[in-house]
Formats: C-alpha cells, sequence, structure tokens
C-alpha cells in the first residue's frame, strides 16, 4: 500500500544508505542516489494510479498526533493540485541526478554530501506539498531552506557564498511574517472551539476583515518571495546564476512552486475574502512580473541569469491565473506550474552542458553551435521553444488557459500580458540565434555533443513537453475537478461571454 | 520572651542543603586535599552534589507547599521545573568547567606577577571554583522559590556573589576578566541596592515583606499607588539587570567576553533560568493584579531589548560578544513570555528558558574548542573555514545557532512559537510582530557565522579545533541531542511543563 508517507522516508532511505558509503567511491555514491529517486520516481507514479481523479476532497490522508499540547498533528493528504506538483518534483529529481552527474565535483564539499542533501530535499519536496497541518508546512518550508542553502553556497559557482545568503535572508524574512500570520490563526482557533492547525478547520475561523486582511499579506509576502513577484523577486537572478544547473532547476522548477501552491492552498482557503481585497493589487504586480521579467531578460549577458529572468515573467503569469479566479485560469495556473517545471529543467540542464562544455556563460561567448553540436543545439531550441510556449508544446497549453481565463474577467490585464508573449519570442530568439547561429565563435570548434547519458536524461523531459503539448487532458482531468473546487470555495462562477450585449 | 523554633521541612528544602553542603565539602577539600587528587575529588564531589540535588527534586516533585520554611519559600511545579532545569544546566557547565586550562592557577596572585607563573610552572592548580559553583547554584535554587522579599534578596546575593568571582578567574587575559569580575560586581551591586529600595517601597506600600502579603495588599488596592509602582518599578530594575534586558544590559557584553567561556555558558543559561524564574513568580502571582501598571512599561523594555540585542549583534566581530548581544535578544523575547501573564506564557517560557539554556552552554562549549597557542580564539574572522578543518564540531555549532535563530526542528523554533503565541493570546500583539522582526534580523548573523564556518576558506594562522576532552564531547553532544530532540518531539517535555506549570499562591 503506498502512502504519503513512505513516499518521504524513502529519499530518506537513500540519503542514509549514502551516509554508510565510503567518500572515495563517488561513482556509488551517485548510483545509489540516482537508483532512490527512481524508485520515488516509481513509488510517485504508482500513488498517482491510485488517485480519484474525480474526487475533490484530499486523498491518501493520514493524521497523527504530533505535539498535542498544542494541538499540532503530522496531517497529509492530496488533491489533484498537490499531486501534479509532486509528481513534477518526483519525476524532476532523477533527471536532475543524472543530467548533473559531474555537477557536484566543484563543490566545497564532497560528492556524498551533495547527493544526501538532495535526497534530504526530495523528502521535504513531498511532504511541502503534502501537508495538511499548518504547522507541519510551515516547518517543511523553512526547513527545506536548509538544504537548498548549502546547495546553493557549497557547489555553485562564482559568488555563490553571497548568492546563498541572500537566498535564505530573503526567504527567512517571508517565513517569519508567515509565522506571525500562523500564531495568530492558532490563538484565534483556541478561541474558537480549540487550538488547532488542521487546514480545513482553520478556514472556517470566523474573523474580522482587517485581521483577514494583515493574516492574508503575511503569508501572502511569504509565498510572493518564493514564486518571485515582482519586486520581491531580487534574489533569484542571483541564486539561479550561482547554483550548479540541477539545483537551479530544483530551486526555479519545484521550490518556488511552493509560492505559487501556497497561494491557492492557504491564501486562498483560509482568506477568501483577503484574497479578493488583494486581488487587483495582486494582479497588477503579476503583469508587472511578467512584462519586466521579459524585458530584463532581453537584456541578460548571461545565460542563466535570462533564464531566471524568464522565469520571474512565468511566475507572473502563474500568479495571474490564481487570481484571474476563473476556473481555466485556476487550472492553467496549475498546468503552468507543472510545464514550467519541465520547460525550466530543459532550459537550464541544456543551458548548463553548453556552459560547461564552454566554459563560459556569457551568450555572446557560443556561436554557431548548431553545426559542432547538433544535438545539444536541437535540445536547446526546443526548450526555448517551450519557454516561449510554442504552440503544439506543454507550456502552450497552459498559457492559452492562463490568458483566456485571465480575460474572461480581466480583459485589460490580459491584453497587456500578452505582450509578455511577444517578448518572450524576443528573449529566447536572440540568444539562439546568438548561441546557435552564425558563424563559430573562436574556441568553440572542439565542444563535443550530447553524450548518452545527456541524451538519457535530457529523453523524458522532452517527452513531457511535446506529449502534453498536444494531448494534456490526462493532467488536465486531474487538475479541473480540483480548481473548480477551489473557484467554487470562493464563491466564484466564471462569467459567461456576453456578445449580444456587447454588440447593440 | 520565649523564642519558637522556626519549623523547617527538611525533605522539600533539601536539593539547596543538599548542594550547600556539597560546596562546604568542596572548600575543605580545596584546603586540606593534595594539588594532584584535588581536581578530581572537586569534580566528583560537584558532580555528585548535583546529580543527588537533582534526585532529589525529581523525589519531591509531586510536593506543593507554602509552609516549607515558615513562609520564605514555596514548592510547587514551576519551582520544581526550574529547579531542574537549573541543575541541569549546571551539571553539563560542569563538565566544561573541569577542564583547568580555563582557569587561572591561583586567583589571589597580581595578573603578571612571579607568584602567578609560579605557580602555573608548578602545577599549583587552586580548584576553587568547583565550590563557587555550587553557592551559585545554591543561590539560584533558592531564587526562584523565594516567596518573601527577605529570602529573594538573600538568594540574589547567594547567586551573584560566587559569579563575580568566576568571572574573574580566567587564565589568558586576566586583566580583562578581572575588569569584568569588577564591572559585574559594582553594576551588579548598583542593581541590588535599587532592588533593596524597591523592596523598602513594597514593604511601605504593604506592611509585609511575603509575597502573600504584597499580593493581598495588591488586590485589595487600598494603599498608597505611588509607593506600589516605585517598588514595583524598582524592584523590577533589580531583576531586569539579573537578565541583560535594555537598558539594564551594559555589563553583559564585556563580562560575557572577559570571564573564562565555560563559566561564560554556566551564567548565561543557569542565570537566566533563575532570574526569569524569579521574575515569572513575581509577576505573575504578586504583581499579577497590578498588570495595568507594569505592563506598558515591559512591553517597551521587551521591545527594545529584542531590537537592540538583534541589531547590535551584526556589527559584533567576537564571538562571544555577538552571543552576548544574541542573549540580550533572547532576554526580550523571553519577556514576552512574562508579559503574556497566561498559563501559556508560563509553560512556554519554562520551556523557552531550558531549551535556549542547554544551547547556550553547547555553543559556549563549541567556543572553548577553537584555540590557538595563546587559548581561545574568538575572533570571528579566525573562525574562517572551522567547516573544513572540523566538520562534526562547526555543524554542532551550526545546530546552536539555528536553533538561536528559531529555526523549525530545532528547540528553538518551539520555543519561539510558543512564547509568541502565548504573548498574541494575551493581547500583545505589538510586542510578537517585533519580536518575529527582530528574529529576522538575528537570523541575519547567526547565518553569518555559518557562512563564514563553511563557506570561506580558512586562513593559515595556526587557529585549530582542540580535540574535545571526553567532558567536552559529553556536554556537546549531549547538548545537540537535546536541542534535536525538543525541536522534532517536544511533545513529551512540552505534556510535562504543562502538568506541573501552576504556581501556587
Amino acid at each position: 500500500m503506498m502512502s504519503l508517507t513512505l513516499l518521504m522516508i524513502l529519499p530518506l532511505i537513500g540519503s542514509m544508505a549514502i551516509v554508510a558509503l565510503p567518500k572515495t567511491n563517488e561513482k556509488l555514491v551517485k548510483q545509489v542516489a540516482l537508483v532512490t529517486s527512481l524508485v520515488v520516481m516509481g513509488a510517485t507514479i504508482a500513488l498517482a494510479a491510485g488517485f480519484q481523479r474525480d474526487n475533490v476532497e484530499l486523498q491518501f490522508i493520514e493524521k497523527y498526533s504530533w505535539i498535542p499540547s498544542l494541538g499540532i498533528n503530522y496531517a497529509l493528504g492530496i488533491d489533484g493540485l498537490a499531486l501534479v506538483l509532486i509528481l513534477m518534483a518526483t519525476i524532476l529529481a532523477p533527471v536532475v541526478i543524472l543530467a548533473g552527474w559531474n555537477e557536484s565535483h566543484g563543490g566545497r564539499w564532497s560528492v556524498k554530501t551533495f547527493y544526501i542533501l538532495i535526497l534530504v530535499l526530495e523528502t521535504m519536496m513531498i511532504g511541502v506539498f503534502a501537508a495538511t497541518d499548518v504547522f507541519l508546512f510551515y516547518v517543511i518550508f523553512e526547513a527545506m531552506l536548509i538544504p537548498v542553502y548549502f546547495l546553493i553556497g557549497g557547489y555553485g559557482t562564482g559568488e555563490r557564498s553571497a548568492a546563498a545568503v541572500k537566498f535564505l535572508i530573503y526567504s527567512l524574512f517571508g517565513g517569519l511574517l508567515m509565522l506571525a500570520s500562523i500564531i495568530a490563526l492558532y490563538v484565534m482557533s483556541g478561541t474558537q472551539g480549540g487550538h488547532t492547525f488542521d487546514l480545513a478547520a482553520l478556514s472556517q475561523l470566523e474573523m474580522s476583515s482587517t485581521t483577514q486582511n494583515l493574516l492574508f499579506l503575511g503569508f501572502f509576502i511569504a509565498f510572493a518571495i518564493k514564486a518571485p513577484l515582482w519586486p520581491l523577486h531580487t534574489w533569484l537572478p542571483d541564486a539561479a546564476e550561482s547554483a550548479t544547473p540541477g539545483t537551479s532547476v530544483l530551486l526555479l522548477g519545484v521550490l518556488d512552486k511552493v509560492g505559487t501552491f501556497g497561494m491557492i492552498r492557504y491564501c486562498l482557503t483560509l482568506f477568501p475574502d483577503a484574497s479578493k481585497t488583494f486581488t487587483p493589487l495582486i494582479l497588477v504586480l503579476a503583469v508587472i512580473s511578467i512584462i519586466y521579467g521579459a524585458i530584463l531578460a532581453i537584456g541578460q549577458r548571461d545565460l542563466k541569469r535570462l533564464i531566471a529572468f524568464t522565469s520571474i515573467s512565468h511566475f507572473g503569469f502563474i500568479t495571474m491565473g490564481i487570481f484571474a479566479m476563473t476556473t481555466q485560469g485556476q487550472s492553467g495556473a496549475t498546468l503552468y506550474m507543472f510545464n514550467h517545471g519541465f520547460s525550466t529543467a530543459a532550459l537550464f540542464l541544456v543551458g548548463g552542458w553548453m556552459i560547461a562544455r564552454r566554459g563560459s556563460s556569457t551568450i555572446s561567448d557560443f556561436g554557431g553551435l548548431q553545426r559542432i553540436t547538433p544535438v545539444m543545439a536541437w535540445m536547446f531550441f526546443l526548450a526555448g521553444m517551450s519557454s516561449l510556449a510554442l504552440p503544439g508544446l506543454s507550456s502552450f497549453v497552459s498559457e492559452f488557459l492562463v490568458l483566456v481565463g485571465t480575460f474572461t474577467r480581466y480583459p485589460v490585464h490580459a491584453v497587456i500580458a500578452t505582450f509578455g508573449i511577444v517578448l518572450a519570442a524576443l528573449y529566447i530568439l536572440i540568444p539562439v540565434q546568438k548561441a546557435l547561429h552564425g558563424p563559430t565563435t573562436p574556441g568553440n570548434e572542439n565542444l563535443n555533443d550530447l553524450n548518452l547519458r545527456e541524451k538519457i536524461a535530457i529523453a523524458p523531459v522532452m517527452v513531457i513537453i511535446i506529449v502534453l503539448g498536444f494531448y494534456p487532458s490526462p493532467l488536465l482531468k486531474v487538475i479541473n475537478p480540483a480548481a473548480s473546487h477551489v473557484i467554487a470555495q470562493l464563491g466564484f462562477s466564471d462569467p459567461v461571454p456576453n456578445l449580444t450585449n456587447r454588440s447593440k | 520572651m520565649t523564642f519558637t523554633a522556626p519549623i523547617l521541612n527538611y525533605t522539600l528544602l533539601s536539593p539547596i542543603l543538599i548542594l550547600l553542603g556539597g560546596a562546604l565539602i568542596g572548600v575543605i577539600v580545596e584546603a586540606f586535599v593534595s594539588k594532584a587528587l584535588r581536581p578530581i575529588t572537586q569534580l566528583s564531589i560537584t558532580i555528585g552534589t548535583l546529580i543527588l540535588a537533582l534526585a532529589q527534586v525529581w523525589k519531591i516533585r509531586n510536593e506543593q507547599s507554602m509552609s516549607a520554611a515558615m513562609g520564605s519559600v514555596v514548592i510547587d511545579g514551576p519551582a520544581i521545573l526550574l529547579q531542574a532545569s537549573i541543575l541541569i544546566i549546571s551539571i553539563i557547565s560542569v563538565l566544561l568547567i573541569a577542564d583547568t586550562d580555563h582557569f587561572t592557577a591561583l586567583a589571589a596572585a597580581l595578573p603578571g606577577s612571579n607568584e602567578e607563573r609560579y605557580a602555573q610552572q608548578t602545577g599549583n592548580q587552586v580548584t576553587e571554583v568547583y565550590p563557587l559553583t555550587l553557592f551559585a547554584v545554591s543561590g539560584m535554587m533558592l531564587f526562584p522559590i523565594s516567596s518573601d522579599l527577605i529570602t529573594l534578596f538573600v538568594a540574589l546575593e547567594m547567586l551573584s556573589l560566587p559569579l563575580y568571582l568566576m568571572a574573574g578567574l580566567s587564565r589568558r587575559r586576566r586583566l580583562a576578566s578581572q575588569e569584568a569580575a569588577l564591572k559585574y560586581f559594582l553594576l551588579g551591586a548598583f542593581s541590588s541596592a535599587f532592588f533593596l529600595f524597591g523592596m523598602a517601597y513594597l514593604y511601605g506600600y504593604s506592611a509585609s515583606v511575603t509575597f502573600s502579603g504584597i499580593r493581598a495588599a495588591v488586590v485589595g488596592g487600598s494603599g498608597n499607588d505611588v509607593l506600589l509602582l516605585l517598588g514595583i518599578a524598582f524592584v523590577s530594575v533589580g531583576l531586569l539587570f539579573k537578565v541583560g534586558a535594555v537598558p539594564f544590559h551594559a555589563w553583559s557584553p564585556d563580562v560575557y567576553q572577559g570571564a573564562p567561556t565555560p563559566i561564560t555558558g554556566f551564567m548565561a543559561a543557569a542565570t537566566k533560568i533563575a532570574a526569569f524564574g524569579a521574575m515569572l513568580r513575581i509577576y505573575y502571582t504578586v504583581f499579577a493584579n497590578a498588570e495595568w501598571s507594569w505592563s506598558p512599561p515591559l512591553t517597551a523594555i521587551a521591545i527594545i531589548t529584542m531590537l537592540f540585542g538583534s541589531l547590535v549583534a551584526i556589527a559584533q566581530r567576537d564571538i562571544k560578544r555577538m552571543l552576548a548581544y544574541s542573549s540580550i535578544a533572547h532576554a526580550g523575547f523571553l519577556l514576552t513570555g512574562v508579559i503574556a501573564l497566561n498559563k501559556a506564557g508560563l509553560e512556554a517560557s519554562i520551556f523557552y528558558l531550558f531549551a535556549y539554556g542547554i544551547a547556550t552552554v553547547g555553543a559556549f562549549a563549541v567556543v572553548t574548542l577553537v584555540r590557538d597557542s595563546g587559548g581561545e580564539v574568538t575572533d570571528l574572522n579566525r573562525w574562517r573555514g572551522l567547516g573544513k578543518r572540523s566538520p562534526l564540531v562547526a555543524t554542532a555549532f551550526a545546530g546552536f545557532l539555528l536553533a538561536f535563530a528559531g529555526i523549525p526542528l530545532t528547540s528553538g523554533f518551539i520555543g519561539k512559537f510558543s512564547i509568541f503565541a502565548a504573548a498574541y493570546e494575551s493581547g500583545a500583539k505589538s510586542v510578537v510582530i517585533v519580536g518575529v522582526l527582530s528574529s529576522a534580523i538575528a537570523a541575519f548573523f547567526y547565518i553569518r557565522v555559518i557562512v563564514l564556518m563553511f563557506f570561506t576558506d580558512p586562513i593559515q594562522d595556526g587557529t585549530s579545533v582542540e580535540i574535545p576532552s571526553v567532558l567536552t564531547r559529553a556536554t556537546v553532544i549531549f547538548s545537540i541531542v537535546v536541542t534535536i530532540v525538543l525541536g522534532v518531539f517536544p511533545a513529551p517535555v512540552l505534556t510535562l511543563i504543562s502538568n506541573f506549570s501552576t504556581f501556587i499562591r
């Protein structure tokens, strides 16, 4: 019988095994890590197979008392949204391990430590999406920072320790604001029927609108730092530039999703009225993120920073979809989270291979890769196309859904956001042109094309990007019920297009 | 005139009596046992005494009494918890004190004098620190259970005087150490005077020195409020001085830095428990009905203390000074528990005191290990790359720092969470918000030390990490295990505290 706890324990078992291995046998360490992550992936798929798609209630519920005197439970459960994100996380983990087979070598510490951190992080990634007790969620949310901090600071390049500290301080600051809100929720629950951290019980709390607004902000700022929303995004480009490509994939692909996931799971559920109050402001911030991220991406000379800024633009789309308060916007945002994970992974991994081969991350140092390393160049091209949401690739579906979902309620925002797509074409095509085409830049003549390991690592990512582009419905069937449930809980119904009135 | 013999309940007083007995034996040992056998004898006596006292505390855990010593002390649940915490922390501190390398061979000799050098060379090490520790511990045990002002004052002096001496015992940088001792003594004497002054006013207000008498007068409300206010203010100054709250904190950075590191750890952890224990008892029972008078100023002090400690700690370049300012910030966090004035606040404070105390002793234990040829290295810049040289020691230290910063899965987080929740519950929302913000500021300097240890390359200047002795190792391991266990499975301890935490009045 699969359970979420088992899913969380598996990576821990792998990391324990690695602890026991000798430091010198690096190959074995990597193999154990890879096998562990594959087992976790298999287990997640097995779990997903047992998921009832039409059931909007939480599934695979587990609940044990943890700190009874404070009303804290170890409580897990997932809906479609959480399932999709856990799937994404556990599929990306083996990809990252395989793709970045050698990236742990330039680190401050041993290869062994790197994989222990990765596997511990995987446990927490599952837990953070599965937690249904707010306290448990908070604990994992904060504890997750520690392995990431060491992964960036210990194994990255350049100004890695400064980037790691910036990341940690931003996140801790947001986390502590959220803690203040959580304390307030806890105290209020005590006056309304007993101390609890149960998400469902907390969402029933009565509170004044001022309180609700303040508490909402506590949560939202924490999540907006995570998901980076303009103007709280400045830590991300530094972190992405310094981290190894694999770490960046986990950071941008999975960890930052905790922010957008939290907006749906916690902000919308716990503070429906405050969410509505702040929607106009948040939508403006989201649109600014879309345009700002895209414009800054165009201006970047460093490949990793460019990818980071594209992500800021994409997170703007996700946030817009969430707060559009329509079913399509919700579904689109959730699907976007999943797809963004894979298209960013593709960009970072292929980009990382290019950087590792060339020894530079400056875009203008590349050139003519299409002739020298055709497979790598095609993969980068495909990843780029996925990032700019080319029809036929997975991100198109989600971006389209978000825009349609937003347009029905907020047409102006949607129209402005559409310019983000135009800019996306620029920020992807310019580096594609500079790096892949044109004359061969001196120093590039002898670059090797992708080897078998790298091909195997990138293959599943590309398959997912293409297949979900044509046939997204398996995922949408899981996502849609959850999304409409959220919208229904908020008391919204989707606006019906009213063409007759307009024509009068 | 007839003399009535006082009726004492020796069973309930036995923990303190055992400690005093052990201390006296220590004095005799110091005088008569040969110098070769002295250290081990003293250590065994001290540890034995402390364990015996702890066992005795455990034995009387379910007793409740107001009349153990003619109404001068009160034994109740919080008393037991605080006494047990003080004893546990003293035991692990004594394991650090056992490393005689920290202490001057002959405290009576002038620094740099021939006598001192001679004593050092011949290995004629005096070990008076052990009996002094036991005297201080007995004062600390008495402080939070006192239930009249006279006993409270005696306990205050009993715990302070040995500490003044102990602060001056450092082997290296003796002048700084003696300066610290003198500073501590002068400011301590000053605050004692304030305390006495406040006692006088309270006596004037209520015509009683017992807590129950003063409490009755406060509840009755018929006395002169001016006297009450002056009394509360001056007594509070005395107490706030002991816990190192702003603006009565000025002694603590110098004393923390100058005192021998094991003593600093002991002082930082155990004195805080004793002083906050007494403070909780006084504010929760005696002054509870005059909350209107002390709550607003205490709130202001808590806010200033949290912010000041966290902000100034950022600028520190010396690990012991940084920990001193961090302890000022923690005093501020603990004050929020006093302000809460509810059962949750009492429970949270006791948990916080214990968790913080353990982590503090552990952190100072690590500080004793980082040395060069001239003794301990406390300059933060020379802690660079410690993680590379001795990963285990650095990891343990990182664990303590994360606990201070209140990162989840450490005891510090549970402590901070419950103490803020209690304060919020009582309506002190501003304190909680400032507390959370200063936690964010504080996280910055804790993390900076982690960055120094793990993310920078070591510099070759002869700084090295001592191989820990068995005793130091025991302290570090015990502290880190407790810190993590209290962070992950705090339930049993929280339940225990919850069952015990009701003051009897």
